[in-house]
C-alpha cells in the first residue's frame, strides 16, 4: 500500500470521523490534541522505521495527510 | 492554627501585593489584584444570597478562572469546574447531579454556556469583578466558616455512566498544601509551570502553594504540549523550575530528542503522577538534568491529592518500576487483604488511607460513597472512616510501597482517571450498538473498543463525541460479529486482545 494510504489508515484508526482528504489543519483546528501527536509520531516511526525528532514537531509537517505523507517520504529517504 | 484556604491568600498580599502570582499569555494578575478581584466575586455572589452550595465555573483555563474559584469560597460556596473539552451531557449529568443555582462565565464560554440545558442563572465574571467588595459581608460569611466546610466538587469518572462529584474541604486541602510544599520544596521563589487543566486535583499543586509562599505560576497553553521544543523554549523564557506533570507530558519532551536542541535549564524541581513512567524516558530526564530534584506522586482525588511520595534519586533499570514509596506525614496507608485483615510484609493487599486528607466523599451520593468510604477494619471502637482507592499494592524490603494492579476495570490513560465502564455506558446508549466492551491494552497505551452494531465506525465516533470526554474516546474501534465470551460466559477480555494485535500485525503485513 502506499505511504498515503498507510498514514490514513492510521488517522482513521485516531478519528474516523475526520475527512483526511480535505482537512488542512490536524494541528490549527485542534482536531488533534498532544496525545494523538504523540501516538501518531510513535506509530509512524514503527510503520516506516522513520525517526521523528522533536525539529519535525511544527504544525506545518502535521496539519494534514498530505503533509503528514511528505514528511514520512522525507525522513524516509534520509 | 490555620482553618481556612483563604488565609494563605490573606497573609501573602500583605508581604508581595505586587509579585506576579498567576499569568498565561492573556493575563496576568498580582497578588492584590487576585485579592481584590477574588472578593469582588465573592461579594456578588453574597449580595445574591448564593451561600453554601455549589457554583458551576464555565471558564477558559486562565488566572481569571482561579480568580473566580477564590470569589466561590470567599461566598462560603464551593467551586464546580466545568470545561470545553466536557461534551454537552457530562456537564448536564454534572448540573443535574449538584442542583447548582448560579453558573460563573467568561465571554469565551458564553456561546456554548447559551446552548447548555441549564435553567439557573449565569453571571460573567467580568461583571462580578467590577462590584464592590463587601468587607462586612464577607466578614460575617468567614465568622461563620468551620475547617470542614467544602471548597469544591471536582468530578471523576463512574463506572455506571455517571461521573461522581468528589467533595474536598479547606482542613483536608491545608494539610495536603503543608506535606506537598515540604516535601518538594516549594518556597517564595519557585516558578510554577502549570500543565493540568483547572477541573482536576492535579492543579491544586500548583493553585493553593503559589498563595501560601508568594510563588508565581505560569498557565502553559495546552497546544504547546504538541510542540516539544517550543514547550521548553517557552519554559526558558519564564524561568520555570518546578513543574508537576503527567508522565506522558513529561515523555514528549524526552522521547524525540528534545533535548539535544534545548535544556529546560532552570528546572530543578520534578514531579510527576500516578502513571508508570518509561524507564528508558525516566534515566533521559535523569541524565539531562542530573541535579533536579525528581519525585513520585501517588494519590486519589478522595484523598484530596497526593497521599504517597518517592525521591527518584538515583538511575533505574529497565524492568524496574518506581515505587510509591512512603505516605506524607498526617497520612497512613493501610494495606488490607480480601478479609479484612492487615497485609503482612510483602503481602499484597488493597491500599486503603487514612487521615485528614480523606475528602466528604462523593456529593449528593451517598451510595457511591459508602462504597469506598468505610469503617476502618482495623477499629471497630469507634467510627473512623478509611477510603479504599481499589489499587492493590505492596511493601519492598526498603518499605516502600509498590503499586502492582487494580481491583477493577479504572485505568490511569494520559494522566486521566477512567473507568472503562463508562465508556462502555456510553457506548451502549447508541441505538444501532448491541452489545460492547472496552479494553486498555497496557504498554501501547490505547483505548479498545468491540462493539457489535449495525453503525460503521465514524459514525459511532460522532456519537460518541457527544457523549465523552475527549480523553475517553476509545482509540481504536474494532466491530465485530459476536463478542468473545469466556466458558462462564464473561466478557474475554484477553481474546480481544489477541484480536487487537493480530489486526496490528495484519496491517503491518501487508
Amino acid at each position: 500500500m502506499e505511504t498515503k494510504e498507510i498514514i490514513r489508515e492510521i488517522l482513521e484508526d485516531m478519528h474516523s470521523d475526520v475527512d483526511y482528504d480535505t482537512e488542512e489543519g490536524l494541528v490549527t483546528d485542534k482536531v488533534l490534541d498532544s496525545f494523538d501527536l504523540v501516538s501518531l509520531a510513535s506509530e509512524l516511526a514503527d510503520e516506516f522505521g522513520i525517526q521523528i525528532t522533536a525539529k519535525e514537531f511544527v504544525e506545518e509537517n502535521f496539519n494534514s495527510l498530505a503533509a503528514l505523507t511528505a514528511m514520512v517520504d522525507r525522513l524516509m529517504e534520509e | 492554627m490555620q482553618r481556612n484556604v483563604l488565609e494563605y491568600i490573606e497573609e501573602t498580599v500583605t508581604k508581595v501585593p505586587d509579585k506576579l502570582a498567576f499569568a498565561d499569555d492573556h493575563e496576568q494578575l498580582t497578588f492584590a489584584q487576585f485579592y481584590h478581584g477574588a472578593r469582588a466575586i465573592g461579594s456578588g455572589l453574597a449580595e445574591k444570597g448564593i451561600y453554601k452550595e455549589a457554583v458551576l465555573i464555565y471558564m477558559d483555563k486562565s488566572p481569571g478562572a482561579i480568580q473566580a474559584f477564590f470569589g466561590v469560597i470567599y461566598a462560603g460556596c464551593y467551586y464546580v469546574p466545568l470545561d470545553e473539552e466536557m461534551p454537552a451531557r457530562r456537564i448536564e449529568l454534572i448540573i443535574e447531579n449538584t442542583h447548582a443555582r448560579v453558573l460563573i462565565c467568561d465571554e469565551a464560554m458564553q456561546e456554548k454556556v447559551d446552548k447548555l440545558n441549564f435553567s439557573g442563572e449565569i453571571l460573567l465574571a467580568s461583571a462580578l469583578l467590577e462590584g464592590p467588595e463587601d468587607v462586612r459581608a464577607l466578614a460575617g460569611i468567614r465568622s461563620r466558616s468551620v475547617d470542614t466546610d467544602p471548597i469544591y466538587v471536582l468530578f471523576t469518572s463512574g463506572s455506571t455512566g455517571v461521573p461522581k462529584g468528589v467533595v474536598g474541604h479547606h482542613r483536608g486541602v491545608i494539610d495536603y498544601v503543608e506535606q506537598l510544599s515540604d516535601t518538594l520544596g516549594f518556597n517564595e521563589d519557585t516558578v510554577f509551570g502549570n500543565q493540568a487543566p483547572l477541573y482536576f486535583d492535579a492543579c491544586m499543586k500548583e493553585m493553593y502553594p503559589t498563595m501560601k509562599y508568594g510563588a508565581t505560576t505560569w498557565l502553559i497553553p495546552r497546544q504547546l504540549f504538541m510542540f516539544p521544543i517550543k514547550l521548553v523554549e517557552y519554559m526558558n523564557e519564564h524561568k520555570i523550575n518546578t513543574v508537576c506533570w503527567v508522565v506522558s507530558a513529561l515523555t514528549m519532551i524526552s522521547a524525540f530528542g528534545t533535548f539535544e536542541e534545548v535544556i529546560p535549564k532552570y528546572l530543578h524541581t520534578v514531579a510527576f503522577g500516578s502513571e508508570v513512567f518509561p524507564i528508558k524516558q525516566f534515566n533521559l530526564w535523569k541524565d539531562t538534568l542530573p541535579n533536579a530534584k525528581f519525585t513520585n506522586l501517588y494519590g486519589p482525588t478522595e484523598a484530596t491529592g497526593m497521599s504517597c511520595y518517592y525521591r527518584a534519586e538515583r538511575k533505574f533499570e529497565v524492568g524496574e518500576s518506581i515505587p510509591i514509596g512512603k505516605p506524607f506525614h498526617n497520612t497512613e496507608i493501610l494495606l488490607i487483604k480480601e478479609d479484612g485483615s492487615p497485609a503482612a510484609d510483602g503481602e499484597e493487599g488493597e491500599i486503603c488511607i487514612r487521615g485528614t486528607c480523606l475528602t466528604h466523599g462523593y456529593y449528593n451520593n451517598p451510595e457511591k460513597t459508602a462504597e469506598v468510604f468505610v469503617q476502618n477494619p482495623l477499629n471497630p471502637y469507634y467510627p473512623e472512616l478509611i477510603y479504599k482507592t481499589g489499587d492493590i499494592g505492596r511493601k519492598n524490603s526498603d518499605g516502600d510501597l509498590i503499586f502492582i494492579s487494580r481491583k477493577d476495570y479504572q485505568i490511569k490513560h494520559m494522566g486521566h482517571r477512567i473507568e472503562l465502564g463508562e465508556i462502555d455506558a456510553n457506548v451502549a446508549l447508541v441505538e444501532a450498538v448491541r452489545t460492547c466492551c472496552t479494553i486498555y491494552v497496557q504498554g501501547e497505551e490505547k483505548i479498545v473498543l468491540f462493539y457489535v452494531g449495525d453503525i460503521d465506525k465514524r459514525s459511532l465516533t460522532k456519537e460518541l463525541k457527544a457523549k465523552l470526554p475527549r480523553y475517553m474516546l476509545p482509540n481504536t474501534m474494532i466491530a465485530m460479529e459476536q463478542l468473545p465470551l469466556t466458558a462462564n460466559g464473561k466478557m474475554n477480555r484477553l481474546a480481544m486482545e489477541e484480536i487487537y494485535y493480530n489486526q496490528k500485525k495484519e496491517r503491518r503485513g501487508r
